[in-house]
């Protein structure tokens, strides 16, 4: 996003750069000019509360003092004459000195413009008859200005030679008190040959033009014209090797793909340029309504096409406002409730599967479901008996009607009610959707689910019940065939298809099943398994037959169809057919395989209690009647033995499997699983280690909101919930893992899972971290900044373990690992994980506070010492952090 | 009558403000299952043969599936299930009315296609009341032709499945 930022600021800067010169020096020769005095002002103005916005301090500071003299000027308490204009030209050459070298690295250039901005604040405060009687000091003061000291220039810091040649003021010399500033300018460039003299980074400004969006449409849909009637020729060829057309064509399939690729990036934008206004939105709201409010924008930098883009921005807005004005609360209330002062709005926008996912989260009191059930029975919308026995997940769906507005008190903010049925309305018209998650005392979560363009895609087209659909390529994962050999792998969990892919157990649901078309595909042919991704669940699809990847020109679903939750878009194929394009969550949805509307990640990031979201659950009874339950996810197979294939080695049970022996074990309490035969055994894994846990008989998968109503004492169980309106136990995995493999364990004798808070400015390696550690059982809190890392531990967050990356903006590791340091947490283990080497680096790390010092990344090492650290501080550590 | 006949009808249009004005007379008919049943000629984009139609599975049964007309997405609606009458033999291939509604373009699936009848100062009758609830909800009104009655089709209701 800074880049984007940036690049438009800098653009924008040089287009008024390029008329200001010409400007001041007009001003100069014609000092009554008000108009022209005016539209300086404009730009300097423009350029300073720019600087302001986006963290250019020194720039901001030039700007702000020729402002000042402007002002003056414009105000008619100052005259316009050389002595005076000869400073704003100086601070004009040093803004376009200082726009160079932000371009050039992007970063502001470190300079001492100290001299410069009291002169300019001298003038603009009146001493200008001072100035005017000494002349001569003048050009003296303006030459050791802008040529300071060698050593206070950074070596980041070049001025293209070019720029400065044809920057226009060199050749009128307004004045020539001016005349030493401009030598310095070019000396500077001789001494910094960086400067590129072939203009091979010319500057924003000469790179970029405007065009019409109209004219960028048109492109566009010409362009689909061009990708049917290319895929129309492609088809006429295809099989036809001879064919005197194949080789044209082939470079026409070439140069249109290329075309197109061209043409859609030039319709993309990061989603960050829909934000940009938020910032001042949510500040000037926290003034009005007295709160502190902090907005973190994350992934920014994600592009989605200018349709799907302008489409949102008012909804987006609109959510934000909502956020900072209902949802966060006073910094009395916050106190009162335990909660840091400043409140957290957090936007969050990141890919998934052809789609982008916009997430807008508070850290406010929530959604008081009561508040919104009682209004909604005030305005006529449901009965009390519907709200007594409503959900909270459907009464949190009321929001989206219309007239419903939860604030005590209306406020010129948010207004009354005119939100979400509106946002929602506008999501969908775009092929979007809106979900919300609440939790009371802390926070609301809105998801937004758009598609990244409504133009073209890439996917593929397979067949399932005798009909041809195309899958979006961004939502597979990958294909798999099964020969008749393979078929077996394919096992049925009560009427459910699950397949054992690698280490876990992938639902599978066939294509023509889902559609409700008649099975065409035969029991002995190969199964053809697409695999497919939903938030961070996959499934197998099954279909018929899988053929080309194909670009789509992906027209919109009508109106009659858009009931029908199974289709993202509809398309032409090269022989004119037109097919249906799947939505991958809509078909997961509907048969109910996996959750898809809150990730396992959230809830993982949320904690154990979160309750939005459904679970893929396995069922099993551990005796005979009595039921109990696994997350379908924490399961790595499900395995039959012979009674005869299970030995007994001193008091344990094993079986030979896969070349080891994997330990078994009985349900705690319920000694009579070996009964049956063959034994139906449930297997666990963790890292490296499996278990077998025996149990009396396997019985279905059902998708389930998760909610354990009371915790458990007895061993081996996490708790109990009701499934399938019955009170079920539900298992501890790593209990039994434990039990089976006591000595993998021993430097972990605490079944509590570890909590390690992850702090990287870099999305990749947040991922990447968190990943890692998630596979290993930790449970990851991952923020992009060491700001938000204090306020997570200053809000009470307790963590055994915090790893952090060194260089961040706002706020570096070093600062960040004091801070922790300062704020007494003196145990909490730090580790620092960089991409910086060397050895000065990892003593100034201890030095800061860090335990250990680690380059990135080598996931075992990282892994080995987390695990080091974490034992090491046990068990000082818990008090420590709380 | 073909599709052309009804093209060159609206070509004239286009060309005489007047003959424009006789539009408001002029209704395209079809038949479905022995009915007469007609819609206002503005109303109609086109009339097709028979043509490939690329079913929609889960869609609602008055969804006949999707036709590809030169590049355009039309959604062919089953007129007799939506007027709630038994489907055609299958070897019986459905003539297409294409209509524009809000953007869309939209297929009315029907048994033939006829003339388009100009109803001259015949006046337009509300339909009987002892018609069925679900056909008066369609239906804007009725034409005593000389021979017989002609059902004139509210194009907007038929697109209309809630």
């Amino acid at each position: 996003m800074e880049d984007e930022i940036l690049k438009e600021f800098l653009a924008e800067s040089w287009e008024n750069l390029g008329r200001l010169d010409s400007e001041i020096v007009g001003l100069e020769k014609n000092p009554g000019d008000k108009e022209l005095l005016a539209s300086i002002f404009r730009t300097i103005h423009t350029i300073k509360g720019t600087c302001g916005f986006i963290g250019l301090t020194g720039l901001g500071a030039v700007a702000h003092s020729a402002e000042n003299v402007l002002g003056k000027m414009r105000d008619g308490a100052l005259a316009a004459s050389q002595v005076t204009i000869s400073p704003v030209l100086e601070a004009v050459d040093e803004i376009k000195f200082l726009l160079h070298g932000l371009e050039a690295s992007g970063k502001e250039p470190a300079r001492d413009n100290s001299d410069l901005i009291r002169r300019l604040d001298v003038i603009a405060t009146g001493i200008e008859a001072a100035l005017a009687d000494a002349p001569v000091t003048a050009p003296l003061a303006t030459a050791s200005s802008v040529a300071p000291p060698a050593h206070s220039v950074p070596a980041t810091v070049s001025v293209p030679a070019a720029a400065v040649a044809a920057e226009p003021v060199t050749a009128p010399g307004p004045a020539k008190s001016n005349g030493p500033a401009l030598s310095a300018n070019a000396e500077l460039t001789g001494e910094h040959p960086t400067a590129d003299g072939d203009g091979a980074s010319r500057s924003v400004a000469d790179l970029t033009i405007r065009v019409n969006v109209d004219v960028v449409d048109r492109l566009m849909n010409m362009v689909g014209e061009l990708v049917l009637t290319r895929n129309q020729l492609l088809q006429m060829v295809r099989g036809e090797d001879e064919s005197k057309y194949a080789a044209p064509i082939t470079h026409l399939n070439r140069v249109t793909t290329d075309l197109q690729e061209a043409v859609m990036k030039t319709r993309m934008q990061p989603i960050g340029n829909a934000w940009s206004k938020l910032p001042r939105v949510v500040r000037d709201l926290a003034k009005t309504l007295s709160k502190q409010i902090d907005l973190m924008m994350t992934g920014a930098e994600t592009e989605l096409d200018r349709t799907v883009l302008d489409a949102i921005k008012d909804p987006l807005t609109h959510m934000v406002r909502n956020s900072a004005d209902h949802g966060i609360e006073t910094p009395a209330v916050r106190r009162a409730a335990g909660k840091p002062e400043m409140g957290t709005v957090r936007l969050n926008a990141f890919h998934e599967g052809g789609h982008v996912i916009i997430c807008i989260e508070d850290d406010g009191a929530g959604i008081n479901v009561d508040r919104v059930k009682q209004k909604a029975v005030q305005n006529g919308l449901i009965t009390e008996a519907d709200a007594a026995r409503m959900t909270e997940k459907e009464a949190l769906s009321l929001i989206f009607h219309a007239g419903l507005s939860t604030a005590e008190q209306v406020t010129s903010v948010s207004g009354r009610g005119v939100g979400m049925d509106v946002v929602r309305t506008q999501i969908e018209r775009i092929g979007g959707t809106v979900e919300l998650a609440s939790r009371r005392g802390s926070g609301t979560t809105v998801r937004i689910k758009i598609p990244l363009t409504l133009a073209i895609v890439s996917a593929l087209v397979v067949e399932g019940g005798g009909l041809p659909f195309a899958i979006p390529q961004l939502g597979i994962v990958e294909l798999v065939r099964l020969g008749a050999e393979d078929r077996h792998r394919i096992e049925k969990i009560h009427d459910k298809a699950v397949f054992r892919l690698r280490n876990r157990l992938l639902p599978l649901v066939g294509l023509d099943d889902v559609l409700g078309l008649e099975r065409k595909r035969a029991e002995t042919d190969d199964v053809n398994i697409v695999v497919v991704q939903v938030g961070d669940d996959q499934f197998g699809l099954i279909v018929d037959e899988v053929f080309d990847t194909e670009e789509i020109v992906v027209k919109p679903v009508g109106q009659l169809l858009k009931s029908v939750p199974l289709y993202q878009g509809i398309t032409i194929l090269g022989d004119g057919r037109v097919i249906m394009i799947l939505d991958v969550a809509g078909v997961a949805a509907s048969f109910g395989g996996i959750g898809g509307q809150t990730s396992e990640r959230d809830v993982a990031h949320e904690g154990e209690d979160d309750q939005s979201g459904t679970t893929s659950l396995l069922l099993f009874e551990s005796q005979p009647g009595t039921m109990m339950a696994v997350p379908l996810s924490l399961v790595a197979r499900l395995e039959e033995f012979p009674r005869s294939a299970i030995e007994q080695t001193g008091d344990r049970l094993v079986v030979q499997y896969r070349g080891n022996l994997l330990p078994l074990l009985p349900i705690e309490g319920d000694y009579r699983g070996t009964e049956v035969d063959p034994q139906p055994v449930v297997v666990f894994s963790e890292g490296a280690h499996s278990m077998g846990l025996m149990v009396s008989s396997i019985q279905d998968i059902l998708e389930e909101r998760l909610v354990i109503r009371m915790q458990s004492r007895r061993a081996g169980v996490l708790g109990t919930a009701i499934i399938d309106a019955r009170a079920t136990d539900l298992i501890d995995t790593h209990y039994y893992v434990m039990q089976a493999n006591p000595e993998w364990f021993t430097k972990k004798p605490d079944l509590k899972p570890k909590r390690v808070l992850v702090v990287d400015d870099s999305i990749f390696f947040r991922q990447l971290v968190t990943t890692a550690l998630e596979n290993e059982g930790y449970r990851v809190r991952a923020v992009d900044g060491a700001k938000q890392a204090l306020r997570c531990l200053d809000g009470g967050d307790a963590f055994d373990c915090v790893v952090s990356d060194i260089e961040m903006p706002e706020m570096s590791g070093w600062e960040f690992a004091k801070a922790v340091r300062e704020r007494g947490w003196a145990e909490l283990p730090l580790l620092a994980l960089t991409s910086l080497a060397g050895a000065n680096q990892e003593s100034k790390a201890m030095r800061a506070g860090f335990n250990r010092f680690q380059q990135k990344f080598n996931v075992d090492r990282f892994l080995a010492a987390v695990d080091d650290m974490i034992s090491e501080s046990q068990p000082g550590q818990q008090e420590a952090s709380a | 009558m073909s599709g052309t006949a009804i093209l060159e009808q609206s070509g004239q249009a286009s060309r005489s403000i007047s003959s424009q004005l006789d539009y408001e007379n002029q209704y395209v008919s079809f038949t479905v299952n022995g009915q007469l049943l007609g819609i206002p000629v503005n109303a109609v984009q086109e009339v097709l043969n028979p043509q490939a139609i690329a079913p929609v599975p889960k869609a609602r049964p008055e969804i006949a599936g999707l036709l590809n007309l030169r590049g355009q997405i039309v959604t062919a609606v089953n007129l007799r299930r939506r007027l709630g009458l038994p489907d055609r033999p299958t070897d019986q291939p459905s003539m297409n009315v294409v209509v524009r509604h809000h953007g869309e373009s939209f297929s009315l699936l029907v048994d033939e296609v006829g003339d388009v009848i100009n109803v001259g100062s015949e006046s337009l009758h509300p339909a009987p009341q002892t018609l069925d609830a679900h056909w008066k909800s369609v239906t804007v009104g009725v034409f005593r032709l000389e021979r017989r009655l002609f059902v004139i089709l509210n194009v907007a209701a038929l697109l209309s499945l809630k």
